[in-house]
């Protein structure tokens, strides 16, 4: 890795605080009760992971998580276009939990033979977290795949966020990623150009907003 | 489906009935399970029935008095009296007579 780290976590930090409050968007009106409690935990968790991801950045650009989470201005946030879409219907939510899982621990796995211990450390805890996740997103996958109505819903939902997920990751691991999503599914994804993580979508600048109303509104230095 | 959910607080005590939900299949039990009954580490194990699967008995004849099966078995409260009296008036005739 050439990079330097913070950049690394930074832009995995503001992929799972991004996702982590679109998927609670749900909080309170999922399509029932059991699933409500379930995806809510799992938005809680992405939040959690990046709050961690965030902490281990703030050390090496002397600053802290919160600062990183809320304060930085929009041009800065590193998220993938695929977790900014604000995407109220549930196919298309569940589509994107799939892919974004999928994704994720192609890149977590990675992360984990990092040279860097407390990277590999960090990635080892998210990823006893995420396996649930991944869990949840594919007994989903399953039961859409085995209805008719579900599969199109399904088919639908994948055909328009597949340009977003190739841009979660690059290079080699975008290949492996395309290649474990292609075999899962029973029918194909088109060949196509992938959605870079430097674009912003009009819905980030609104989620942000939202995002920052509390922290913008208390005075300089409050402590919760 | 429902699922009724038995949880184990610590290792080696009993499974206690945690309360019930509703998922449409054994993966999605696991999940939901999980979510609602061990996520702030509150049990070291479930057991996940489906409600169907429960053989539930809630009528039992009594027709006749099988008290004596009770580990309580018989009151013999009435019967304890009847016979204290019997030994105290007993006690107090033998007391006349001493010298």
């Amino acid at each position: 890795m050439t990079r330097p780290r913070a950049d690394l976590l930074l832009e995995l930090a503001d992929d799972e605080l991004i996702l982590g409050w679109r998927d609670s968007e749900w909080t309170g009106i999922a399509p029932f009760l059991e699933e409500d409690v379930a995806f809510s935990s799992i938005a809680q968790n992405e939040i959690g992971h990046a709050r961690a991801l965030y902490e281990l950045a703030a050390r090496d650009l002397g600053t802290d998580a919160d600062a990183l989470a809320f304060d930085r201005p929009i041009a800065e946030y590193r998220c993938a276009p695929l977790v900014q879409l604000r995407r109220l219907e549930w196919a298309r939510t569940i589509a994107r939990h799939w892919l974004y899982e999928t994704a994720d621990a192609v890149r977590i796995e990675a992360l984990k033979d990092s040279d860097d211990v407390e990277v590999a450390g960090l990635a080892g805890k998210i990823e006893r977290e995420e396996t649930y996740h991944r869990l949840h997103a594919e007994m989903w996958i399953e039961r859409l795949l085995a209805a008719p109505e579900g599969r199109t819903r399904l088919e639908e939902a994948l055909l328009e966020l597949w340009p977003y997920a190739l841009g979660v990751l690059e290079g080699e691991l975008r290949e492996t990623f395309a290649a474990r999503v292609r075999e899962r599914l029973p029918f194909g994804l088109p060949e196509v150009e992938a959605i870079p993580r430097d674009r912003h979508e009009p819905e980030l600048a609104e989620l942000l907003d939202e995002m920052t109303i509390v922290r913008r509104s208390a005075p300089v230095g409050a402590q919760w | 489906m429902i699922y009724e959910v038995f949880r184990q607080e610590r290792k080696g005590q009993p499974f206690v009935h945690g309360g019930s939900f509703h998922a449409p299949d054994r993966p999605f039990a696991d999940a939901y399970a999980r979510e609602f009954y061990a996520r702030r580490q509150e049990s070291v194990a479930l057991w996940v029935v489906p409600r169907d699967e429960i053989l539930e008995i809630d009528e039992f004849p009594d027709e006749f008095d099988l008290k004596y099966r009770r580990v309580d078995g018989y009151s013999i409260k009435a019967r304890l009296a009847i016979a204290r009296e019997r030994a105290g008036a007993a006690t107090s005739s033998s007391d006349g007579e001493g010298p």
